[in-house]
């Protein structure tokens, strides 16, 4: 393959009207992945829970093949999987490196098990495929409908508990002293984040969830301290990444998920050099008066 | 003037271990109730007790005219400083605002409000110039104003301060200790301040509780920080002087004596 050829497959903007239209619903679902993986995922960094939604992630896979190995529905299989992972992690890993090591413990665990389940599955190949890579390109209506429901539950559930899940998060010795259930909202914010999982998992794949939910709030923290800011940077950046990645991507011939994570990628490298350039000029929002 | 908090025939064990039993005592509002001792001898647990995060064997502890209970608004809350991650994604004013709302449930709606309230607290203790400076980034006496702050928030009857003046510099601990004793007398705030070392507190402390190998004593600093009080407590002999307004406790026991900052006072800091 010569690289004009390369290029080809990776860029190309014939019938790019005819095909924008076609792929709406998929833009959709990006936009809405884009938002709730903005969203989550700035309680992951606030949590250290990066690792976390990898392993997560690993089950959600096992979850999802072996749904198909059994012709079950796969978005039930990977939603079992993500939300049992995220429950025993909530209720086992009290202590950070405790929990690492469990995660390191189920992540090679569920990833031996989904391929396990793969191989068994005598279906379409691209069914196997898309589960590892995402297959946003063919999200119909009724998907689109599911996956924006469960979405806005999942919003609206983070939006309740907000404050004392911030509180927790950030401070959790003193919102323990004033009375926030911490451990409770912990377990809560699992569930919604094996939700989040099994949702991104069924449209960008297993190996791209982290792209959606950790890289976009991990580039926002990287600019800004503000509560308020990080929330809106990290939204705007993981929109750009889906709907950014599937307008790029649907000329060519390749999945999805490289232009995804490539825009997500860029992001934050960018926003490394932005921070690491403020940190050098010493500019941190500190008031010094003139003597 | 009626106690804001009570403690009846309180008494506290950890499996065969009794920190203390039968306690009794009555913190009054604008009381400034040091609680000294060395490790292990359920300072802490004192705090938590009142916290409503531990709860007492035998006996009562109320607060106002309530059992204590998790989360009282009644109370103010100081830890130990303890550094913050240089990322953390807050700010000096965001940490002092999870004191004023933290707690409750939803988003922030009155945000004009907050922010005013957020603020005064800033002002009152003389953080107004690095309210949008991560917490990460901020010396641990700024940090420490800003708990303060984040405590005042409530404008609490009682002001719990656990070691608040751990790791700080001499000027912080002036600073600070200074904060919580206006407090104390201009709001009328009682302050219970757990600390092993009394020494930059000593101008502002009402009274001592002081605890040691599962006994206790309590009263005005004169009367329990004595040779006589504390060679009983410890059970061995215990040499304290009375040097220039400070208090240096010589000879305790050497396995209450780690990490004990009464102990290491020179000649010269005295002087």
């Amino acid at each position: 393959m010569d690289a004009d050829s390369i290029i080809g497959a990776i860029f190309s903007f014939e019938n790019y009207g005819e095909l924008l239209v076609l792929v709406q619903n998929s833009i959709w679902a990006g936009a809405v992945l884009g938002l709730l993986g903005g969203l989550v995922g700035t309680f992951v960094m606030k949590r250290d829970l990066a690792f976390a939604v990898h392993g997560i992630s690993e089950l959600s896979f096992a979850g999802a093949a072996f749904a198909l190995l059994i012709g079950a529905d796969i978005v039930f299989g990977s939603l079992i999987g993500s939300v049992a992972a995220a429950l025993l992690l909530g209720l086992m890993g009290v202590r950070a490196r405790d929990k690492n090591s469990i995660i390191g413990v189920i992540m090679p665990f569920g990833l031996g098990l989904g391929i396990l389940f793969l191989s068994l599955y005598q279906g379409r190949a691209a069914n196997k495929f898309g589960l590892l890579t995402g297959q946003i390109v063919s999200v119909d209506t009724v998907q689109l409908q599911v996956l924006a429901g469960a979405a806005v539950a999942v919003i609206a559930a983070l939006v309740i508990i907000w404050r004392p899940l911030n509180f927790a998060s950030v401070d959790p010795e003193l919102a323990e002293a004033r009375g926030v259930p911490v451990r409770t909202l912990a377990l809560i914010f699992m569930v919604l984040l094996g939700v989040s999982v099994a949702l991104s998992i069924q449209v960008v794949g297993a190996l791209l969830v982290l792209a959606l939910l950790i890289t976009p709030a991990a580039a926002a923290l990287r600019v800004t301290s503000s509560p308020v800011a990080l929330v809106v940077l990290s939204v705007v950046f993981a929109v750009t990444a889906t709907v950014g990645g599937i307008l790029l991507a649907l000329g060519g011939r390749i999945p999805i998920s490289p232009y995804v994570t490539t825009l997500s990628f860029l992001i934050y490298v960018v926003c490394r050099i932005i921070g690491s350039f403020r940190a050098r000029k010493g500019i941190n929002g500190r008031v010094v008066h003139a003597h | 003037m009626k106690p804001v908090v009570s403690l009846r025939g309180a008494s506290l064990q950890f499996g065969k271990r009794t920190l203390w039993e039968d306690l009794n005592l009555d913190i009054k509002p604008g009381e400034f109730f040091a609680v000294l001792g060395p490790n292990g001898s359920g300072k802490t647990s004192f705090l938590k007790v009142l916290l409503g995060l531990q709860e007492l064997q035998t006996g009562r502890a109320t607060l106002g005219d309530r059992p204590v209970e998790r989360g009282s608004s009644l109370i103010g809350y100081i830890p130990q400083q303890k550094s913050f991650a240089p990322d953390t994604p807050m700010r000096a004013r965001d940490l002092v605002g999870l004191g004023v709302d933290g707690h409750r449930w939803g988003l922030r709606l009155g945000m004009s409000r907050a922010n005013r309230r957020i603020d005064e607290l800033l002002e009152l203790v003389g953080a107004s110039d690095y309210a949008k400076v991560p917490v990460g980034l901020l010396s641990g006496g700024e940090q420490q104003r800003l708990r303060v702050a984040q405590a005042l928030a409530t404008d609490p009857k009682v002001l719990l301060c656990d070691e608040p003046l751990l790791s700080l510099d001499l000027h912080h601990q002036q600073a600070v200790s200074a904060l919580i004793n206006k407090q104390c007398h201009e709001q009328n705030s009682a302050v219970v301040f757990v600390t092993h070392e009394i020494n930059p507190i000593i101008d502002y402390v009402d009274r001592v509780l002081y605890l040691a190998g599962g006994r206790f004593r309590v009263g005005t600093p004169q009367e329990v920080m004595t040779t006589e009080v504390l060679s009983d407590l410890y059970g061995s002999h215990v040499e304290v002087i009375h040097a220039n307004g400070r208090i240096v406790v010589v000879g305790l026991p050497d396995a209450t004596t780690h990490h004990h900052d009464i102990v290491p006072v020179t000649a010269g800091e005295v002087a």
